[in-house]
C-alpha cells in the first residue's frame, strides 16, 4: 500500500492556510507535527460529550471518559508492539519520560562511579537529566563519538561500556536524521549487565516500532511529533523494571492508600501518573496512533525515504557545493531530516527569507549543542519531512533557498 | 505585512558585510563579557577598554546572524569614545526602541518609523524594523546586553582590586 499524499494533506486543516499570501509549506514536523482532523475531532468529542474526571466517579460519563483514556493506552501499546498495556506510562512529553527514568530508576540504581553512556547525537532532553544526576550522585556521563559522516563510531564500544549501567541513545538524530544501530547497542548493553533507554521522539512517529525488535528496556517518545496533541508523552518500560521503581511525583491517582504515617503506591502504570491526567491528550494520542496505523507505518516510512531521496538529489543538483546538508547520504539509514547550511548565510537569516515564501523550517541548534559543536556549526536551518509533505514542498523549499541566495548575494 | 526590506536595511547589510571593530582586546586591562542567544546558539564576546569613565575601545568577537552582528557592529561605532554614562543612555534608548509591542503577529499595523533622528540613535534607527519580527529582537539586543554586562564588571570588587 502506498500513501495517497494529496488525500493525507487534505486531512490536516492547518495545511490549508496561507502565510504572507502564499500557501503554507510546512517543513518543521521534527519540532512538532500538524494534527489531522481525526485527532482534533476525538479531543472535541471528549470535551463536548464525555468530559469527566477519570478513575473516580461511578456515573455514566465518568466511566466513558475512563474507558476512552484507557483505550488510548491500549492503542499506544499496540502501536509500539508492547504486549502489556500497563507498560505504557503517560507523561507530559518525552522530556518528562526521560526525567522519570533518571529520577526514579536512576536514583534507585545508580551510585557514584556508575556510568551512563550517551551518544553525541542526543537531544538535550537525553543529556541534562544525566548531567543533573552526575552533579547529585557523582555518576559519570560518557559519550559515544561520531564518525566523519555523522554516524556513531562503535569501534571502541567494548572499552566505552566499562562500568556502564545504562546506555541512553536516540533512535533518530533530530539534527542529521542519522539512525544509529539501536538493537546492537541494546544487545551490547545487556551483555555487560546494563540497561538500554531509547529516545524514540524522532523514530516512533516515522518508522514502524516494535519494542521487542528494538531490544531496549525503556522507550521515550512524545505525542505532538506524531500527529497527536502537545502535553502528552509516553514512557514505555519493561513491566518488571517499572514495577520495581519508586514513584516520581506524589499526589492523587498514584496511591493505593494514604495514612497518617505514609502511603502505599499504586500499581504500574498509574503509580507514575500523579494527579488528574491529561485526559483529552490521552484520547488525542490514541486517535493519532489509530490514524497512523490506518495509513500503515511501512507506507509512511517508504514515502519519507523516497521524498528524502528526492530532496537530496534535487537540492544537490540545484545548489551543488553551495548547500551543505549534514548527515548520512544513505536514506535507508536516515530519517527525513535535512539540516542545511547555504553558503555563509546564517540559519536565522536563511529561515527568515524562507518564511517570506511560506516555508516553515527550524533555525538554531535544535537542542543538541554537543552535536552542533561536533559538526563545527552553531546553527543550521532544518527542514523535516512527514507523511503530508510531497515533492511540491521540496520544490518550494528549493525556490525559497534560491531567493535567499540571491537576497544575500555578497 | 512586514517585508524583508523592513528588516534588512542597506545599512544593516553593510555592517554585516563589513563589521566594524571586530577582534579582541587583552583582558585585563580590558573588560570582557560573553553573551549567548539560547534560541539560536549565537555567541558574542564584547571587549571594552576604559580610561577613567571614557570608552576608548570596543571589540566584538563570536558569531551570529546578520541582525546580531550588524547591531553589535553599529553599537561599537555608537559608544566608542563616549563616556560610560553616555553609552548607557544610548543603550537605554536602543532597548526602548526594541521593546515596542503594539503590533500583532498576524500582520496588523506596525508602528511607523521614527522621524529622522528624534531618538538620537542615528544609523541605529535602521534596526527599528526588527520589532516587526519579534523573534529577532533577541538577536538585535544580544551585543548590547553583553556590552552592559562587560561594563558591570567595572563595578565588580574583584576586578576593581586588580
Ligand atoms: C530526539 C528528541 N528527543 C527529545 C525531544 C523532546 O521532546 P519534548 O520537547 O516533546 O519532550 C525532541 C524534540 O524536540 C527530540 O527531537
Amino acid at each position: 500500500m502506498s500513501l495517497d499524499v494529496a488525500a493525507v494533506k487534505a486531512e490536516f486543516p492547518l495545511l490549508g492556510r496561507e502565510v504572507h499570501g502564499t500557501p503554507i509549506v510546512y517543513l518543521d514536523s521534527g519540532a512538532t507535527s500538524q494534527k489531522p482532523r481525526a485527532v482534533l475531532d476525538a479531543m472535541d468529542h471528549y470535551y463536548e460529550t464525555i468530559n469527566a474526571n477519570v478513575h473516580r466517579g461511578a456515573y455514566h460519563i465518568a466511566e466513558l471518559a475512563t474507558t476512552a483514556s484507557e483505550d488510548a493506552r491500549r492503542s499506544v501499546a499496540r502501536f509500539i508492539g508492547a504486549t502489556d498495556e500497563h507498560e505504557v506510562v503517560f507523561t507530559k512529553n518525552a522530556t518528562e519520560a526521560i526525567n522519570l527514568v533518571a529520577h526514579s530508576w536512576g536514583r534507585t540504581n545508580l551510585a557514584a562511579g556508575d556510568v551512563v553512556l550517551l551518544s553525541l547525537l542526543e537531544h538535550h532532553a537525553n543529556i541534562v537529566p544525566w548531567h543533573q544526576l552526575a552533579a547529585e550522585r557523582g555518576i559519570e556521563v560518557r559519550w559515544i563519538p561520531l564518525t566523519d559522516d555523522g554516524c556513531l563510531d562503535l569501534g571502541d564500544l567494548d572499552r566505552l561500556l566499562e562500568g556502564v549501567k545504562l546506555v541512553a541513545v536516540t533512535a533518530v538524530s533530530n539534527v542529521t536524521g542519522a539512525i544509529p544501530p539501536v538493537r546492537q547497542l541494546a544487545n551490547a548493553a545487556h551483555a555487560v549487565g546494563a540497561l538500554c533507554l531509547v529516545d524514540g521522539s524522532q523514530y516512533v512517529p516515522h518508522l514502524a516500532t516494535d519494542v521487542a525488535e528494538l531490544g531496549c528496556d525503556f522507550l521515550a517518545f512524545t505525542g505532538h511529533k506524531m500527529c497527536g496533541p502537545t502535553g502528552i508523552g509516553v514512557l514505555w518500560g519493561r513491566h518488571e523494571l517499572l514495577d520495581a521503581m519508586p514513584p516520581f511525583l506524589g499526589g492523587g491517582e498514584m496511591i493505593l492508600d494514604v495514612r497518617q504515617d505514609g502511603f502505599t503506591p499504586n500499581e504500574v502504570p498509574w503509580r507514575f501518573e500523579a494527579g488528574t491526567p491529561p485526559i483529552a491528550e490521552m484520547i488525542g494520542i490514541g486517535a493519532a496512533v489509530d490514524y497512523l496505523e490506518g495509513l500503515g507505518m511501512d507506507a509512511v516510512r517508504r514515502h519519507e525515504v523516497s521524498l528524502t531521496d528526492y530532496a537530496l538529489s534535487t537540492l544537490g543538483d540545484r545548489f551543488g557545493d553551495d548547500l551543505l546538508i549534514h548527515g548520512p547520504s544513505d536514506t535507508t539509514h536516515r530519517g527525513g531530516i535535512l539540516s542545511m547550511c547555504l553558503r555563509e548565510i546564517h540559519a536565522h537569516d536563511l529561515s527568515q527569507v524562507l518564511d517570506q515564501h511560506g516555508v516553515c523550517v527550524r533555525a538554531g541548534h535544535h537542542c543538541a549543542k554537543p552535536l552542533m559543536r561536533e559538526l563545527g556549526v552553531t546553527s543550521t536551518s532544518r527542514a523535516s519531512l512527514y507523511l503530508y509533505n510531497d515533492e511540491s514542498d521540496i520544490d518550494a523549499l528549493g525556490d525559497a533557498l534560491d531567493a535567499a541566495a540571491r537576497f544575500f548575494d555578497f | 505585512m512586514p517585508g524583508l526590506e523592513d528588516l534588512y536595511r542597506e545599512v544593516i547589510l553593510d555592517h554585516y558585510r563589513n563589521p566594524r571593530n571586530r577582534g579582541e582586546l587583552e583582558t585585563p586591562p580590558a573588560l570582557m563579557a560573553e553573551g549567548f542567544n539560547p534560541l539560536c546558539g549565537d555567541e558574542v564576546k564584547v571587549y571594552v577598554e576604559l580610561e577613567g569613565d571614557r570608552i576608548t575601545d570596543v571589540r566584538i568577537g563570536g558569531q551570529g546572524c546578520s541582525i546580531s552582528q550588524s547591531s553589535a557592529s553599529m553599537m561599537t561605532t555608537a559608544v566608542k569614545g563616549r563616556t560610560v554614562d553616555e553609552a548607557r543612555g544610548t543603550l537605554r534608548s536602543f532597548k526602548q526602541m526594541m521593546s515596542i509591542h503594539e503590533h500583532g503577529l498576524e500582520g496588523e499595523d506596525v508602528p511607523p518609523d521614527d522621524p529622522a533622528g528624534s531618538s538620537g540613535l542615528g544609523d541605529l534607527e535602521a534596526l527599528r524594523g526588527v520589532v516587526k519580527f519579534p523573534v529577532r529582537i533577541k538577536c538585535a539586543t544580544l551585543g548590547w546586553n553583553t556590552f552592559d554586562q562587560a561594563l558591570d564588571q567595572d563595578q565588580d570588587p574583584d576586578q576593581a582590586l586588580s
